[in-house]
């Protein structure tokens, strides 16, 4: 197995006809990452070109975590097929490679007599979205089921195969497969403009040229713009903020579902839902932006949080906050996915994939290499993909500090280096010296949860530094 | 072994922490014969905070002036190990499987220990930028005084060069050390509190009445944002930002057994002989009280080990009689505060400690249990924010065991 990993220098390969990749993926999020794997299948020359230093490292890194079912997806939009299809592929595939997921189940809560109105509503679109499995609660079985739900709440529509889902192994675990299977992935490596001639494109990068017959455009909040370098002008997408608290582990006991808001005229409201991590989520926000690296937190968005999650679960909002963070939607003015392929050009612009991407990004990758297909693209027989295990980040089974099987075959995993959240030496080193590495503590984080408890750091932070900086001078 | 693979092991006391709290009392207990006392200690190393704590002044009673933090904290530990207390350090306590019982983790695989009496000793830690609601973007470069102390006196790691420092604690100070020994100049302390009446000679700026309001910054840390008590609002540019004090219990081990705590110290609800609701569970140190210096955590270690001492021999009192003492505004907690076990136990030190949250010149402290008053006492100094102020605890005889809530006010 030959993984090609680049993060500095010129890229590899650029000069001659044999430097040519057949496909080139912008964008490693977790639709880029999804597709790049996707493509890993066929006897193609694929690379997945990313600006930041790590996969996953956009608006995939900070969303509400939800598998969803697409429930309440849009009748008939293209989001409403590839959430429902995506739902499935991803939820087979954390199974097979150890993503975490818990089923939780969602209640839709209505707190009003106009939103207990709506609540059938919801229903009937539930089942014209082919999910039949949701069905009405009354308040005293509601009450019963989240007893620590504040006064007020009059029913709720409960959705029970919504599920949550770790946001951060699912991207590694995507690029990870794609990497093993012959995918080259480069790292900070910034598109700035593209040349296009009838038997393919130039893809000029902060890292110098590239050479591809075939150009997915997976760019995220930037897909616009790659979009635009091609002459395009379709789309533009404006951030949408979305601003979230994550509370204490101490709070997990508080809740037992994720706790939609009902829908109204005025935005899609804030939810609670616990993580697979263990705490529970309180937001998003919903800010229209026109700066697209406005990941910043803001007074006005925390203290709104904090006012709806003290109506939502009141002793939620007395427990400690462990993180805040705030992602931006790509967002483009209209209410679907806004995936196009230009078989004239050798082109698929995947963008407007809004929350929902996470759960439907296995679908989006098989409907995109379908278009490939369609414009052109050769892509032979598929073959099967090496088998993966993923790293257990979740709370749902036994993580290894847990496992006395592990700790005495190598007592790294008994180990402790982060305390709040019971992150092992070994599991630090095996993500140091895993296939698609960190390239940042951040990164480290992501993928060991070190770090990222309730103390970020007070405790462990100099540590876990002294481990990444002695693997990675 | 159980059917998770867990060893299954019995001790006399198991102690959590091996701060200066768990070692003082591993070391009386130890001494006193209670039998096979342990302390588990989840870092590789034992002896706590002041392991990080460079600047003089610990253990002053012991040592006449003081000695360094590592200093205190190798003599702490030689001498709970030469009492033939059990010190085991890696090893990190997950949870409970009993009422006496938890589970660990280290090295050499998992256990389950059940005690006769638990000592939790588990301390406290600063809060971070994001329990602290500070909002703006996330870039690198923020620090709380102990992630900072380990990483310039224990691993030697670059900082920055311009910092700021917010809080003017006395952890606040041993920041600006840590900062100046690994080259950071200080751009200035700024406190949300109002200026103190008498003027200080100060090494530092010190901006007062300013509220941090953001973090400046994307890939690295460019400023932080202050707004002034008359709204203005400021930007200091600097990379390193030290978020200080605010430290909160790490109570953890306490919630997840149930144990009542306090709501103003957020740390179990405690008696003077620093029993916890739950029977046979004590607990000292800067668990119950954030935070105390390590010789107050440590005078409670010895003061905690009498109690135990009391539950092994069976002359204890029932648990769970006492009456809650209730800390009125401006006063945020007291310490012990529950009444109780019986008229003749003090707390260590035989007085409370309390903590103000705002500043009181020469506060009268008034105890009264519903109609009665207790006790009346004039501070001599003023109480300020951050810092203790101390109550007598004579009083404790006149309580009434039936009585209502005991309430401390300060005017």
């Amino acid at each position: 197995m030959t993984v090609t990993i680049t993060t500095a220098g010129r890229l590899p390969g650029a000069g001659g006809p044999e430097g040519t990749y057949d496909v080139t993926v912008v964008g490693a999020g977790v639709v880029g990452a999804a597709i790049a794997r996707e493509l890993a299948r066929y006897r193609l020359r694929t690379a997945l070109v990313e600006a930041s230093d790590d996969i996953g490292n956009g608006t995939s890194k900070a969303n509400t975590a939800i598998l969803h079912t697409g429930f309440d997806a849009v009748p008939g939009s293209l989001e409403a097929r590839l959430v429902r299809e995506g739902r499935g592929l991803l939820a087979a595939y954390a199974e097979e490679t150890g993503i975490p997921v818990e089923r939780t189940g969602a209640l839709l809560v209505a707190w009003d007599t106009d939103q207990l109105a709506v609540l059938p509503e919801l229903l009937a679109k539930a089942e014209r979205n082919g999910y039949d499995a949701a069905r009405l609660i009354g308040a005293d079985e509601l009450r019963a089921r989240e007893p620590h739900l504040g006064p007020g709440a009059l029913g709720a529509l409960e959705i029970p195969d919504e599920s949550v889902i770790c946001p951060w192994t699912t991207p590694l675990a995507f690029a990870t497969q794609a990497v093993r299977a012959g995918v080259h992935l480069h790292l900070n490596c910034r598109v700035t403009d593209i040349g296009s001639a009838p038997h393919g494109h130039t893809v000029r990068t902060s890292r110098g040229p590239l050479r591809t017959r075939y150009l997915v455009n997976a760019a995220g909040l930037y897909a616009d713009e790659i979009d635009r370098l091609l002459g395009h002008d379709v789309f533009t997408v404006t951030p949408r903020r979305g601003q979230l608290i994550v509370f204490d582990k101490l709070a997990r006991d508080l809740v037992r579902h994720i706790l939609l808001p009902v829908p109204t005229s005025a935005g899609k409201g804030v939810l609670v839902a616990p993580t697979v991590f263990g705490n529970v989520l309180l937001g998003p926000t919903s800010e229209d932006l026109d700066d697209r690296t406005a990941t910043g937190s803001t007074a006005d968005g925390l203290d709104l949080l904090r006012e709806q999650g003290r109506r939502i679960m009141p002793a939620l909002v007395d427990e400690e906050v462990t993180a805040v963070y705030a992602g931006l939607r790509a967002a483009t003015g209209q209410e679907d996915y806004r995936i196009q392929d230009h078989p004239g050009r050798r082109y698929v612009a995947v963008g407007g994939i809004r929350s929902t991407g996470l759960t439907a990004s296995m679908a989006i990758a098989v409907h995109v290499t379908a278009l490939l297909a369609g414009t052109g693209l050769e892509l032979g027989p598929p073959h099967g993909l090496p088998p993966i295990t993923m790293p257990n980040l979740g709370e749902a089974v036994p993580r290894p500090y847990r496992r006395a099987d592990l700790i005495a075959r190598d007592p790294a995993y008994g180990t402790l280096v982060c305390h709040c959240e019971y992150v092992t030496l070994g599991e630090i080193r095996d993500a140091l010296d895993s296939t698609v590495p960190p390239q940042s503590l951040d990164g480290l984080r992501r993928r060991t949860r070190a770090r990222g408890g309730r103390c970020q750091g007070f405790h462990c932070g100099a540590a876990v530094r002294a481990l990444f900086e002695e693997a990675r001078p | 072994m159980t059917g998770s693979g867990r060893t299954e092991r019995t001790v006399d006391v198991l102690i959590v922490g091996a701060g200066p709290a768990g070692l003082a009392a591993g070391a009386e207990l130890a001494a006193a014969g209670a039998g096979r006392v342990e302390i588990l200690e989840r870092d590789q190393e034992a002896g706590g905070i002041p392991r990080h704590c460079r600047h003089g002044g610990f253990g002053g009673r012991l040592t006449r002036g003081g000695t360094s933090g590592p200093a205190y904290a190798r003599q702490s530990v030689a001498a709970a190990v030469r009492a033939g207390a059990d010190l085991r350090t890696g090893v990190g306590v997950t949870g409970w499987a009993g009422p006496l019982t938890v589970e660990t983790t280290g090295p050499t695989g998992l256990e389950q220990i059940t005690a006769k009496a638990v000592v939790l000793a588990t301390g406290a830690r600063e809060r971070p930028r994001s329990a602290r609601l500070i909002p703006g973007s996330r870039p690198p470069g923020v620090y709380t005084t102990g992630e900072l102390q380990q990483a310039v006196h224990r691993y030697g790691q670059r900082i920055g060069t311009r910092a700021v420092v917010v809080g003017d604690e006395p952890v606040a100070h041993a920041a600006v050390a840590a900062l100046r020994a690994a080259g950071v100049r200080i751009v200035a302390m700024v406190t949300d509190q109002p200026a103190a009446p008498v003027r200080v000679r100060r090494s530092v700026p010190l901006l007062t009445g300013a509220t941090v309001t953001g973090i400046e910054g994307r890939t690295r840390l460019t400023g932080v944002t202050l707004r002034r008590t008359d709204g203005r609002t400021t930007t200091l540019h600097c990379d390193t930002v030290v978020l200080t004090g605010d430290f909160v219990p790490d109570h953890e081990l306490a919630r997840r057994a149930g144990i009542v705590l306090d709501s103003g110290t957020r740390g179990p609800a405690h008696d003077a002989a620093y029993r916890t609701s739950r029977p046979g569970v004590f607990a000292a140190g800067n668990l119950l009280h954030a935070v105390e210096p390590a010789g107050v955590a440590a005078d409670e270690g010895r003061a905690v080990a009498v109690s135990v001492l009391h539950r092994l021999a069976g002359t204890d009192e029932p648990a769970g009689e006492g009456r809650p003492l209730v800390a009125d505004a401006p006063l945020r907690w007291i310490a012990p505060n529950v009444t109780g076990p019986d008229a003749a136990t003090r707390p260590a030190g035989d007085r409370f400690v309390l903590r103000t949250a705002r500043r009181l010149a020469l506060p009268l402290l008034v105890v009264s249990q519903g109609r009665r008053e207790l006790h009346r006492q004039r501070l001599l100094l003023p109480a300020v924010p951050g810092r203790p102020l101390h109550l007598a605890a004579g009083w404790l005889d006149r309580v009434d065991p039936e009585g209502p809530a005991v309430h401390i006010s300060a005017s």
